[in-house]
């Protein structure tokens, strides 16, 4: 699904930045849209992601959280910060 | 290609100056603000460049890509690929960067690339790049890129120069455009030019050692998840506050200065003229001018929006927000047209083109004319004034501002319920989307927008004065004033005219509710603004006080109103539909009649329900 075939076999360090704790400084390693909370379709959500330049090799750093339930967080993606939920953010594979 | 007018577009992704730029080149004032999303409009202008060449300029919304996944978006796609009615493709696309966030801009530029329109890319807010100590390799990146590439400053004067005179040598060359390659890219399209516009920035670029950190800082008190919940009341309460107590002198002065001139019209005018007489007293001055006092307040709330707007917190309270607004079944990108709605709903409404889905589009334009916006302030301060005592509560809690912050707090709750039942009854197998949204850095507000944005807000409330308000006027006298009491007749005039007979007639209607007839006399012109109720209660209780009556409106209802009809009044403004144009907005934006009736008649029943229970309870705790 993601693009890049190099990297389908899971790694045991990657983790979902949906589930990365305040502070969690990483690097996008691929995008699985596949299973994830989020109301849009896969296909929709990877590109929306894309769109807002989470894509291999970026950067990232959660710097803030939200109160309910740590939601959503505020995600520095090399030098933008966007805001999203966590929901989505767990298309996001990070190591 | 000299003589007839050209064509430039403003493209680029959102927040990156294009309408600064837009208001620098043809010298207008459309909206800008420090959040992604504020232009949704095609806006057109015209400019001459300095070797007096005629163009066209026009603004567009911001976009991430040209797939187009929202009406506002599609706009911009429309536009450039030449498919929208009634509008030649331009002749020069000029692509608007941050220079200091080109990530995701870049990208665009690639893909407008392939639409094969002549092209420059323009490098705005090089000031801020420069304050950072950002550089950039402008040839590199132009060479890279295969475009002429200009930086600018929309906000300086002069900022604008260079791009004016690269402008002028582009377009005295003559540009082929090349036949559009565009497709909508796919996700691998997509990542292939991120990879791309990374490698140019890596290659043109270097970002200082040091990077902005004060964004950051702000932000972790601003978002901490306590103290940015805590400081997005505290500012909401200081702004209420502030509208009640700051506005208050100034008010006071407009106020005695209408009471006088009244006076002064009483006692210059001969008493045979006693019907010009009572049209500029009673009509045009206890009316027209009930509503002008309300300019202060007008002003403040205004004030502390586009402060907001303009330091780049409106993102932010987006982010807090978004758990409870997502609880009542909200679309991420609602809270903005929301909130915009505190100043007017017309604005909100519009904004939602941000929405990409329609049913959450419409939910969310639905419940944006519940949100309080600037027109309900002169009825609630009025009321609030008559019957709600100024006292202070600990010391530093002005009473009347406490009601003033229930009251929209009132209109918030209701509107979040609202949208839950909503979305449990007509769409319940519907997720909303999700919240996606760029935080911008924070900006100094610069006075000098603030204080064009806040003057074009107050002529447009003097400008409804004078037209919309100033013609219920008219009528409204007219109606309270005819026919004239029959020679010999008890009691004051006006209950011979044809408003006493209106007012009678709907009062059956209203009576369980706790409006008397000249409530009811208010609200018929009162559907085409809200604030034209004050000035009709003004016109109304004025003629019927007789001519000695130069009391003041406040204190004429203090006397006349029981304390329940004040409550059930005030909670009516809260649902009512009382606002002509947002309802026109409401059918131009939903394509049809059906959701403005919707939207009336649901509003309608919310209010007279709200209001007879608010009625009916205050008086059995015996409140009169
Ligand atoms: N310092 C500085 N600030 C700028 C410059 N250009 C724009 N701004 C600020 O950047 C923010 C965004 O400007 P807008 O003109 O509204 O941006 P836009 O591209 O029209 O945004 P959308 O309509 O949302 O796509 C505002 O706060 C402006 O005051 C610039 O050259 N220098
Ligand atoms: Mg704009």
């Amino acid at each position: 699904m993601t693009g890049d075939p190099n990297c389908s076999q899971d790694n045991l360090q990657d983790i979902r930045l949906g589930h990365a704790d305040r502070g969690f400084v990483g690097k996008i390693i691929r995008l699985d849209a596949l299973v994830t909370g989020s109301s849009l379709s896969p296909q929709e959500l990877e590109q929306r992601l894309v769109e807002m330049g989470f894509v291999e090799g970026a950067r990232v750093e959660i710097l803030h959280e939200g109160t309910i339930r740590r939601d959503p967080i505020a995600v520095r993606v090399d030098n933008i910060t966007i805001a999203l939920r966590r929901s989505e953010a767990m298309a996001v594979i990070v190591e | 290609m000299t003589t007839a007018s050209l064509r430039l577009a403003l493209v680029g992704a959102p927040n990156t100056g294009k309408t600064s730029l837009f208001n620098r080149l043809t010298g207008s004032s459309q909206k800008v603000a420090n959040y992604p999303g504020v232009t949704v409009e095609r806006k057109s202008g015209g400019f001459v460049t300095p070797e007096g060449r005629s163009v066209t300029v026009l603004d567009l919304p911001g976009t991430y890509s040209l797939r187009g996944r929202s009406p506002d978006e599609e706009i911009t796609r429309d536009i450039v690929l030449g498919r929208f009615d009634g509008e030649a493709v331009p002749d020069l696309v000029l692509c608007v960067a941050d220079a200091t966030n080109l990530r995701l801009t870049l990208r665009l530029v690639l893909e407008l690339k392939r639409v094969g329109r002549p092209m420059m890319l323009v490098l705005n807010m090089i000031d801020i790049a420069k304050r950072r100590g950002v550089t950039i390799d402008l040839d590199r990146m132009s060479q890279e890129l295969g475009l002429p590439i200009v930086t600018a400053v929309a906000v300086r004067k002069g900022g604008v120069d260079e791009l004016l005179q690269r402008t002028d040598e582009f377009l005295a060359r003559s540009h082929e455009a090349t036949a559009s390659e565009w497709a909508t890219p796919t996700i691998a399209d997509l990542k292939a030019a991120q990879r791309e516009a990374d490698r140019i920035i890596a290659a043109a670029v270097t970002l200082p050692t040091k990077p902005d950190t004060l964004t950051n800082r702000i932000d972790s008190v601003v978002l901490h998840p306590v103290w940015g919940l805590v400081i997005l009341a505290v500012i909401l309460f200081v702004m209420f506050q502030a509208v009640f107590t700051w506005a208050q002198p100034a008010m006071e002065l407009l106020s005695d200065g209408f009471s006088a001139l009244g006076q002064l019209i009483h006692d210059l005018l001969p008493e045979s003229w006693s019907l010009l007489q009572s049209f500029l007293q009673n009509g045009l001055i206890s009316g027209v001018g009930s509503v002008i006092v309300f300019l202060p307040q007008i002003i403040i709330i205004f004030l502390f929006i586009l402060l907001l707007e303009d330091f780049g917190y409106m993102a932010r309270a987006a982010f807090l927000m978004d758990r409870i607004m997502g609880g009542a079944g909200l679309h991420g990108r609602a809270f903005i047209p929301l909130l915009s709605s505190f100043a007017c709903a017309i604005p909100g409404i519009m904004a939602t083109r941000v929405i990409d889905n329609r049913r959450d589009r419409l939910t969310t334009i639905l419940i944006a004319p519940l949100m309080t916006c600037s027109a309900r302030i002169p009825v609630y301060t009025l009321i609030i004034s008559a019957f709600v005592p100024a006292t202070s509560l600990w010391g530093f809690v002005n009473l009347q501002g406490l009601v003033m912050f229930g009251l929209y707090a009132a209109g918030i709750t209701s509107a979040l319920t609202v949208s839950a039942i909503a979305k449990f009854f007509l769409w319940r197998d519907h997720a909303p989307a999700p919240f996606m949204l760029e935080l911008p850095d924070y900006k100094v507000p610069r006075l000098r927008s603030i204080a064009i944005g806040v003057l074009n807000r107050a002529k447009m409330f003097l400008y409804r004065a004078g037209t919309t308000i100033l013609s219920m006027m008219v009528l409204i006298w007219f109606l309270a004033s005819f026919p004239t009491a029959p020679a010999g007749a008890e009691g004051p005039a006006i209950n011979y005219s044809f408003a006493a007979m209106i007012g009678h007639a709907l009062e059956p209607l209203l009576r369980p509710i706790g409006f008397n007839w000249q409530i009811a006399v208010a609200l018929i012109p009162g559907m085409a603004a809200r604030e034209v109720a004050v000035a009709a209660l003004g016109t109304v209780y004025s003629i019927e006080g007789g001519k000695e009556a130069a009391e003041q409106i406040g204190q004429v209802l203090a006397q006349k109103w029981t304390l329940a009809t004040a409550l059930s009044m005030l909670v009516w403004y809260i649902f009512a539909p009382q606002c002509a144009s947002t309802l026109a907005v409401i059918r131009r934006e939903t394509g049809g009649a059906k959701w403005m009736v919707v939207t009336f008649l649901y509003m309608l029943a919310l209010a007279y329900a709200a209001s007879f229970l608010t009625f009916n309870l205050a008086q059995a705790l015996g409140l009169h």
